[in-house]
């Protein structure tokens, strides 16, 4: 009797979720209620439909010629470590197939099933939402310290890290936020990858379908020139102090 | 045997036989490296591009046509030389004595010569029309031996696009053999063969070979009376990179003044060039940029090929395509890369002279390619969105390694090898025609065998298997000796003189059928199969539309439930056309490619069971139906891959648009993925695949404002087209087409 996974969505060609061309698996489910989430459909914990590990390895195999050296499965969401023990199975089944396993998170929860999923993760996609517990607070649902606490085991397991942060106008388009996320990559040497994500609104159509409120619906996308901007404070490297 | 415009390159076999691919593999040199060192348009190509694109615009503000000769019949000498600017050019020879005028060629049909000059305001001359009084055209003879039931079939689109008015195109003659043997060796040797004749049983077939290569022969003489009307003479090789490259142009250039078939591909000519190219540059006689410069100005000419066709055919193609298919890369059988400088030379033009539909560039793509050039190709494709990939790990075991394509996606060995070209039939039209026992209810007509329309209120999936097995049993061998009319009457009446002489005299003969609405058909009989199906009659007992209650697997989500029904369709059709012999024991293949004809097909067919209105267009070629696609495109392209080569022989064709942002964050990982794409796809044994890098916001502004996208080029089936060509209709199609986007 194998566990069951619910299951939003698969995407076959995953281009921009992690290294290469990535089979990307959207789970069902999240913890969280960011104001600028553009799958509000993945937010029930009902719903979805339910695979078996196998059945999407499965599945996955079937994509394995595209993935040359780089590629491989990227579990997002939804929150995929609310179903830590399905995903663990998944991630699992894949490393007995040779295809390499990174795992998209908001790094919110930390408990044994999700120990025993990294320990079968080969990066980590790390959504940092903000850069303050007050952001966090604000506009998450939850606070800083779990994604902090979830970076450093990481860190102490040595699994690489993409960093990736939403940038949304007038919240943290700005270059002390930008300074606070290259701390956070400085003191983490697992962090081999900053990622400054477009705030982009073309899911309003999600939830006017389901009749919710976009709760960043008023807010501008930044501009191209913004990104730019950050994207050069981001990695440009910043004068050494003498002593 | 020896020549002094050899000197310098290594011996062998070639030299005592005709025989191109051993002198390239004797002597090309495979590159490994990357683009570094490819150099820009030269000021005087500039120049001379210049006054092509003018003439470009003149020609399309001529409503496409330019101008036409309506006196003159098309044949290699009828014309003096004609030049775009004569002094400038370093390639020469054009189809007239004018750039883009084109001439009238009656020998395919005169009906359609007299269409395509009253559609943009001409007349045909009388002096040809009384020419033409005394002469049986191919068109004249099929339409003597058509019977009433293939005219039936004709009318009622059930097959449809047949070669029967114009010339049928898709032969590829061994143009590089004008080049490295010279003429007179050409016909000394076909002199040969036919005193070879003598000593065999003169039937029917024995005659017929032996007065064709009495027209090869004479053929021969007038291409080098044509090229000595511009003053070369190509009796004997070519002794520089110029002259080869001039010696093979003049070759293809004989082809297409005498014939107009659909389809005119050139063959595989880059990596034989290149070994004249790496003699000249290492004795001094050319540079980087005058190597480039010689591949520019033969791929001008290319561009500057125009034949005679009326505004319907053009609707049917988009444009007026000459599928000048150019089949570049590939590996060879010893394992090394038969990729060279010219490889990229020729990919290079698509910079130096803009990007075009034609040539129609083809990479034969192996897993083994060098890296560095598999890349290139990737930055061509998005840059351009104007070459083709095929794959040559697939081909290379069936046809070695030097085969080339015609067309789109037909493979065949280069001289040794040719196709009777022979359109398609609607495999969903003949589905409803089977449903309905034999009643075509868009034309109205009674066809094939008569039988009760199905009953029930539910169709079963193994009662319309069965019916449907009947009629494709009936249709596949109405088809195969409708092709056997045509190809018959086309040998006797339009043979091609020209092309037939760049062949060996021995020729390896397919006879290439074609499936159109692959998709429709599986998704239908899935529907039929995995939700209920319930058929809605009118008010004369005829099923005209479905009610279709519950979901089903659709094609192109890499679900074998309705993947394996595609899959077995294609199976069925080639099994049944093997059951009925062909002309001149040709060998059965099958394509599955319908280029943009697919709007035509669909307008001729009713409502399906798979939830596609009448008169909606077929997704093109192999292509999965648009928007049904639910998990993404690689899944898409795994459907695809799962229809056997075996079964379609004659290509599989796959076209696959995907909007920059989804392909990767940078041009890097852009470029990185699409080679991942190709790598997979093909890797899947898969067989062709047309790269479209673009946005649908890109297309949806040049439907509103084509002026300011000139030269917007779309790759569609098997070919590239000019987006302001297709017509408004299929436009709209192309728009509403699946795009790979991501949000």
């Amino acid at each position: 009797m194998s566990m069951t996974g619910r299951i939003h969505s698969f995407q076959s060609l995953g281009t921009i979720d992690g290294p290469g061309i990535r089979f990307v698996v959207f789970m069902q489910g999240c913890n969280l209620r960011c104001g600028c989430c553009h799958n509000p459909d993945t937010w029930a914990l009902e719903g979805g439909s339910l695979h078996t590990p196998e059945d999407v390895v499965k599945r996955v195999v079937r994509f394995k010629e595209y993935f040359g050296q780089e590629g491989g499965i990227t579990v997002s969401g939804g929150e995929p470590l609310l179903q830590a023990d399905f995903v663990c199975e998944l991630f699992r089944l894949c490393h007995e197939e040779g295809i390499n396993t990174c795992l998209d998170t908001s790094g919110s929860i930390l408990n044994e099933k999700v120990h025993a999923l990294l320990d079968v993760t080969d990066r980590v996609l790390l959504d940092i939402k903000y850069t303050t517990d007050e952001d966090y607070r604000a506009h998450v649902g939850c606070g800083m310290a779990g994604p902090v606490a979830f970076l450093a085991e990481l860190q102490k397991r040595g699994i690489p890290v993409t960093l990736r942060q939403v940038i949304i106008p007038t919240l943290n388009d700005n270059g002390e936020n930008i300074a606070r996320l290259k701390a956070i990559a400085a003191a983490n040497s697992c962090v081999d990858k900053v990622e400054l994500l477009p705030f982009r609104k073309i899911c309003q159509v999600k939830y006017d379908k389901m009749g919710i409120p976009f709760a960043f619906g008023h807010l501008p996308e930044p501009t191209r020139e913004a990104m730019a901007e950050l994207n050069e404070q981001l990695h440009t490297k910043q004068e050494e102090s003498p002593c | 045997m020896e020549h002094k415009h050899w000197t310098g390159f290594n011996g062998g076999a070639w030299q005592n036989e005709i025989n191109v691919r051993d002198f390239i593999q004797q002597n090309y040199k495979e590159y490994t490296g990357d683009s570094a060192f490819l150099a820009k348009a030269t000021p005087r190509t500039n120049a001379l591009m210049e006054k092509v694109q003018d003439l470009f615009k003149l020609e399309r503000q001529f409503g496409g046509v330019l101008d036409i000769d309506t006196a003159t019949v098309a044949s290699l000498t009828a014309f003096t030389p004609g030049y775009i600017d004569k002094d400038n050019e370093i390639i020469v020879g054009l189809q007239t004595n004018r750039p883009l005028k084109r001439s009238v060629n009656p020998f395919g049909g005169m009906r359609m010569v007299r269409q395509a000059c009253e559609a943009y305001g001409y007349k045909l001359s009388s002096k040809v029309e009384e020419e033409f009084r005394f002469r049986t055209t191919h068109n004249d003879g099929v339409f003597r031996a058509y019977t009433d039931e293939m005219r039936a079939a004709r009318k009622s689109h059930v097959i449809t696009g047949l070669p029967d008015a114009y010339g049928r195109g898709r032969i590829i003659g061994d143009y590089r053999r004008v080049a490295l043997y010279g003429v007179d060796r050409l016909i000394e040797e076909k002199k040969k063969d036919k005193a070879n004749l003598s000593n065999g049983a003169f039937d029917t077939e024995h005659i017929r070979l032996d007065e064709e290569l009495y027209q090869q022969i004479a053929f021969l003489g007038y291409l080098k009376e044509m090229a000595a009307m511009y003053g070369f003479d190509i009796s004997q090789p070519a002794q520089n990179a110029r002259e080869a490259i001039q010696w093979t142009y003049f070759g293809y250039l004989g082809a297409i003044k005498e014939q107009n078939g659909a389809a005119m591909s050139l063959g595989r000519v880059s990596t034989f060039f290149d070994i004249y190219i790496e003699r000249d540059l290492a004795n001094g006689t050319l540079t980087e940029e005058t190597a480039q410069e010689l591949m520019d100005d033969f791929v001008i000419k290319l561009r500057m090929a125009r034949h005679l066709r009326t505004p319907e055919y053009n609707e049917l193609f988009g444009g007026d395509p000459m599928w000048i298919t150019e089949a570049v890369g590939g590996m060879g059988e010893d394992g090394r890369t038969l990729v060279t400088k010219s490889s990229y030379r020729v990919l290079n033009t698509l910079y130096t002279l803009g990007s075009s539909p034609e040539p129609n560039l083809t990479v034969l793509w192996s897993k083994a390619l060098p890296e560095s050039f598999k890349k290139f190709c990737a930055k061509v494709s998005a840059d351009t969105d104007s070459i083709q990939y095929e794959n040559d790990d697939l081909m290379r075991p069936i046809y070695g390694d030097d085969y080339a394509i015609a067309c789109c996606v037909s493979a065949m060995k280069v001289g040794k090898q040719m196709q009777f070209f022979g359109a398609r039939c609607n495999l969903a039209k003949l589905l409803l025609i089977a449903i309905n026992g034999g009643y075509d209810h868009t034309s109205g007509m009674h066809i094939g065998p008569q039988m009760p329309v199905m009953e029930g209120d539910t169709l079963t999936y193994d009662a319309v298997m069965e019916r449907f097995d009947t009629y494709i049993a009936w249709l596949s061998h109405l088809y195969v000796n409708t092709m056997n009319i045509i190809h018959y009457m086309h040998d006797k009446y339009a043979y091609e003189k020209t092309q037939m002489a760049l062949h060996d005299t021995d020729v390896h003969r397919f006879m290439a059928f074609g499936i159109a609405g692959l998709s429709v058909v599986a998704d239908s009989l899935s529907a039929i199969k995995y939700a209920s199906v319930h058929p809605v009659k009118n008010q004369n007992g005829f099923i005209t539309d479905f009610e279709t209650v519950g979901d089903f697997p659709k094609y192109g989500n890499d679900d074998d439930r309705v993947d394996m029904i595609a899959k077995d369709m294609a199976h069925r059709v080639i099994t049944e056309l093997r059951k009925t012999p062909t002309y001149r024991h040709a060998e059965h293949t099958l394509s599955v490619l319908t280029i943009t004809s697919n709007v035509a097909y669909g307008k001729h067919t009713g409502a399906t069971p798979d939830g596609r209105h009448a008169s909606a267009p077929f997704a093109p070629g192999a292509n999965p139906m648009h928007n049904r696609e639910e998990n993404g495109a690689l899944a898409a392209l795994n459907s695809v891959a799962k229809l056997d080569y075996n079964d379609c022989r004659d290509g599989i064709s796959n076209t696959f648009s995907i909007t920059p942002e989804a392909l990767g964050r940078t041009e890097e990982a852009r470029i990185n993925n699409l080679v991942g794409i190709l790598d997979g796809y093909f890797g899947k044994m898969a067989h062709h695949i047309n790269v479209n890098v673009m946005n649908r916001e890109t297309l949806l502004k040049a439907y509103e404002n084509p002026e300011d996208y000139p030269n917007l080029t779309i790759r569609v089936s098997g070919y590239a087209v000019n987006f302001n060509k297709l017509s408004r209709e299929q436009q709209r199609e192309v728009i509403s087409r699946t795009f790979h986007e991501t949000v």
